[in-house]
This record gives structure tokens, sequence and C-alpha cells, in this order.
């Protein structure tokens, strides 16, 4: 029983693996001992990892292929700017706020489509990304602000005495928003919900006549994409303090379906990478910025031949069997 | 006929009345009558092109009958979801295996207990004491039925690298995982070796013989119908030419001439 107790302890915290104590510690380390020009670089890999990682759920876990996800994100920012600037809501209160916000955008917009197959389904969501986009450009309800966005959105704060204002702070509050997300969407993998997402995936006829109630997961999986990427919007808004329509392209959206193509489909790691990979290559090619596009494709390109899978593919099995074997006592000695 | 008798004694557990399926002009399932009692191995015959499949896939709910009832355990489920049937108690296997490729065999097993779990994101993300011991019961169930087709060895692999005969005894597996009244079978031989169809069908009898549980199978092979069923239907055109117990059945004329009759065609 103690045993199981302990693997138990160290599968939910993961302090099993020194690999994993080492990379957290080298994250709060890390913006103490340098510029603040390269703490923004790794706040922007921290959001491009949190909006990964909510395709992931979407385009990962399920299979559905979603390119209008910025659309999303979009909703999550705007949110968050017109509340903040028109009535003066708190930002960390509109937190939850804007995930709720852009669940129920998903919701609405999700559920007449989510019958649709693959590519029919990519070609859909592609429209409503951009039709987002360009809501916004149009200013509906003098809201929006049209093409020059909203201005003048707050720092993050609790009161006068806990402000979010400088770079190192939104560092830390990305990536604490990033690790939260990461163990939570790891605890949804091995339960019932995240299976029932990957049987979706793997075979949907076969999910259906298991029992899954396919419809209804594959909107779950939309709903929690869409509200995490609402709160990388709103983290984001906040960050920049003015949102824009031009923030939230279509290239957003092709930009998080490449950080789960490269980091690997279903794979948390994997999304990790990939949003590094995404995020810090254009800055490592600065100088070259003229050829980023072509040195990006041919990566891509690259990729797809040798390791289709992904960089970092989810490897199945090692988890989900271990508190069942530790009946026998002989493993994790 | 005693037999016949002791049959109609039991209980019903599906019964389909006048189920009628069209595909455009085509008319796959005509007036379908078929009444399945309990504790019994039901096979549905037929040669190819009979509609029996089609009848499984109105059963399960894949699709929805252009007339007529289906109704399990005196409940009409004509036209409900293939998962709330599931979760009423019909699994089902699919005639070309449908298993979860690169899945373990163990989590393919645990998608059967995906009707009986209730967890939700919440309970999942905080893992509540409710939500670890549910999956504590799932991963015993599947550990359960892993052992019954003797794969547990196998547990940790992942569904697509097994042999065949194993993917068969795997997909069963995950239906009987969910626990059902009723298991509806799509051609479970096919495929399989002579050895591996005798184990099958040594599994099938005891499987009846041990638990609370209902046999409907679509089957090709004589030896199997013909060994383990307790009542046999044939099915051609659609409809229903013939039913009664397999020694009967061997000898009935319009059934060898539905089966001839596709014979002399195949012997050009």
């Amino acid at each position: 029983m103690e045993l199981r107790q302990q693997n138990n302890q160290r599968r939910l915290l993961d302090f099993g693996h020194p690999q994993i104590v080492l990379i957290v510690s080298a994250f709060i380390l890390y913006p103490f001992f340098v510029s603040d020009y390269l703490i923004d670089i790794a706040f922007f890999f921290g959001i491009y990892a949190l909006l990964g990682l909510s395709l992931n759920i979407v385009l990962g876990e399920v299979g559905l292929f979603d390119l209008g996800h910025a659309g999303f994100y979009a909703i999550g920012a705007y949110t968050t700017a017109i509340l903040n600037t028109r009535y003066g809501v708190p930002i960390l209160v509109l937190l939850p706020v804007s995930a709720i916000a852009a669940g129920l955008f998903a919701y609405l917009v999700c559920s007449p489509i989510i019958h649709l197959q693959g590519d029919y389904l990519l070609i859909v969501t592609l429209g409503m990304g951009e039709i987002v986009r360009l809501a916004l450009i149009n200013n509906p309800f003098d809201l929006t602000g049209g093409p020059n966005g909203v201005f003048g959105i707050d720092f993050p704060s609790l009161g006068t005495w806990f402000v979010i204002d400088s770079s190192i702070k939104y560092y830390f509050l990305i990536w604490i928003v990033v690790a939260l997300s990461i163990v939570g969407l790891t605890r949804l993998q091995q339960s019932r919900i995240g299976r029932a997402w990957n049987y979706i995936r793997e075979d949907e006829i076969a999910a259906k006549a298991s029992g899954v109630d396919v419809r209804s997961f594959k909107l779950l999986a939309f709903i929690l994409g869409a509200g995490l990427a609402g709160v990388a919007g709103n983290i984001y808004a906040s960050k920049l303090m003015c949102v824009s329509p031009e923030s939230f392209t279509f290239w957003e959206s092709c930009l998080m379906f490449c950080i789960v193509l490269i980091g690997g489909m279903g794979s948390i790691p994997g999304v990790i990478i990939g949003a590094a990979f995404i995020s810090l290559f254009p800055e490592i090619f600065r100088p070259f910025a003229m050829y980023r596009m072509l040195v990006f494709g041919s990566a891509m390109i690259l990729m797809m031949m040798f390791r289709p899978g992904g960089v970092w593919p989810r490897k199945r099995g090692a988890v989900s069997f271990t508190s069942l074997l530790s009946t026998n006592g002989r493993e994790h000695g | 006929m005693a037999k016949a008798q002791a049959r109609s004694d039991k209980p019903l557990v599906l019964e389909t009345t006048c189920l009628t399926k069209l595909f455009g002009g085509l008319t796959a399932v005509n007036e379908f009558d078929l009444s399945v009692h309990k504790g019994e191995i039901l096979s549905l015959i037929g040669p190819n092109g009979a509609g029996k499949t089609t009848v499984f896939n109105v059963v399960t709910g894949i699709y929805t009958p252009e007339k007529g009832a289906v109704i399990f355990r005196g409940i009409p489920i004509t036209g409900k979801k293939p998962h709330q049937i599931v979760t009423s108690g019909i699994a089902r296997t699919f005639q070309n295996i449908r298993l979860f490729p690169d899945m373990t065999c163990l989590e393919n097993i645990m998608a059967g207990q995906h009707c009986r779990s209730r967890a939700g994101v919440i309970t999942s993300i905080f893992r509540f004491a409710a939500q670890r011991k549910e999956e504590k019961r799932i991963q015993e169930q599947a550990e359960f039925r892993l052992r019954q087709v003797n794969l547990s060895r196998a547990h940790g692999e992942l569904a697509k690298n097994i042999p065949y005969g194993s993917q068969r005894m795997l997909e069963i597996a995950r239906a009987l995982a969910s626990e059902p009244t009723l298991v509806v079978l799509d051609e479970p031989s096919s495929g399989l070796n002579t050895r591996e169809t005798r184990d099958l069908m040594t599994f099938l009898q005891t499987l009846i013989a041990q638990e609370d549980i209902t046999i409907l199978l679509i089957e090709h092979d004589m030896n199997v119908v013909m060994g383990i069923s307790d009542w046999v239907v044939v099915m051609d055109e659609g409809r229903k030419i013939a039913e009664g117990i397999p020694e009967d059945i061997y000898q009935n004329q319009r059934v060898i001439e539905a089966y001839l009759g596709k014979d002399d065609d195949e012997e050009y």
C-alpha cells in the first residue's frame, strides 16, 4: 500500500525524474541572469507554449483539424481588453472570464460543425478564425476599436501591493500558468477523458461502438482548448497593453498548428519543444530575417520526411500501467 | 421441438419487429423479425449481401431503420445513439477488426469501461478520491478481461503490433469490458486458423456458462455455427428465410437453395 502511495505521488508531481527538477530550476533561475530583452523572448515562448498546449487538446488529443485557433485567442484577448478599459474590471479577475468567454464562443461556433471530418472541419475553422478577425476590424457596436484595436489595458494586480508590472513578473505569471496547465493536462491525459479523446482520434466508429459519446467529447476538447487559448489571450493583452486584429491573423493559427506538428501530436513535452522552436527560432535567425521563411519551410519539410511523428512523440503504456503492476510488489524497487 | 419449447420459456433479451432498412433503392433489410432469448448463442447466417451486418448496425445504433423497432430488455432502443445503446448493455465487435491501433492493449480494453464511469474534467484534474477509485476499478476490469482472453502478457504492447488472432480476442475483450447483457459479434472467426477458431468456440461456450450474457453472432464458418449455436436464423436478400435449431437448419431445403444458388454463381 505504501509503495503504491509513493508511486502515485511520484506520478503526480514527477519529482522522481531529476531532469524535470533541473528544467524547472533552470526556468526559475533564468530571468535573474539575463537582460529584459531575453526575458521577454522567454515570455513569448511561454505564450506560444500555452497556445500550443491549448491547440494540442483539439488537434493532438482528438485529432480534429483546427486552423482557426487564433480566433479563440482573440476572443480571450478582446474580452480582457474591452472589459478592462471600459468597466475597469481587474485583469486577474478577467483571466477566468476570458477563458469562459472563449470557451462559450467555441461551444456556440463549434456545435453545428462538430460532425465534420478532417479537412472539411479544417476549412470551416479556418473561416471561423478569419471571420473573428474581420469582425474585430469592422468594429462592431463600437467595441473593438477597428483596425487600431483597444489601448490602455492595466497591469494584472491584486490591490496596490501586488502589481505585475515588469518583464520578470510577467515571465513568472505566464510560466506559472503554463506549469499549472501542464499538470492539469497531464492528469487529463491519464484519465478517462484523455483516453476517450484518443479513442476518437484512433478510430471514431470504434470509439462510438465502445460507448464514447463522440460529439460531446469533441465539443469538450474544443471548449477546453478555446478556454486555454483565452487565458493566453488575457495575459498577452495585459502584457502588450493593447490588442489589435493584426495579432490574430491566420498566420498565428498556422504557427500553433506547426507547434503541435513539430512537437508530436498529443505529446505535452513535444508541444513545449515545438513552442520553443517557433518562438526562439526567429530570434536566433534575426540577422537572416530575409531567409527566415526559407529555413523554416525547409525545416518543416525535413521534419515531415524524417520524423513524421514529431520531435518528441508521446510514449504509450509506461505511465498507465505502473499502478496495476505494483500489486506484484517488484516494480519500482 | 422440445428444444424450441424450452427456448421460448426463457425471457427475451432482444427483439426486432418488422425491421426495414433502405439504402437508396436497395432494401438491405426487409421486415425482419428476430428474437434473442436470455443465455443463448444465436447465429445469424446467410449468403454475402443478405443484410446480416446491416441488422447488426441497426441494432447497435449505427444506422436508423426506416421502419420497425428494436426492443432491448423490454425497452425500445430504435433511433438511440450508439453510445447510449452500449450503455444500456449491448456491446459489439466488427467484421474487420476496429481497434485503437496506436494505444496499448490495456488502454484498448479500458475503452469498454468508459460508459461505466463518470469522472468529469474537474474531478480528473484534481484527482479526487472518487476519480482515483473509479480509475482503479476501470483498470481492474480491464485487467480481468485481458486475462480472460489470455493477453495479460501483452498489456503494454500497442494494439497494432499484436498478432491478428490476438487482435480479434482483444476486440472481444473490449466489448466484454463494458459489462454487456448482449454481445454482438460480427464474424468473430474470420481470418482465424483452425486452432484459433476452436479456441474461440471454447471461449464463447465458457463465457455463456460462466456469465450472465447472451451472444448474437454472424458467422460464415459452418463448424462454428453448428458447434456452438443454440438457435440459427437464416437471412437472404434482407428477409428471414428460416430459423431453428442447427440440426434442422442443416437440412432445410430453402437454406440449401440459398447457399447453393450462390455456390453455382461462383463455379463459373
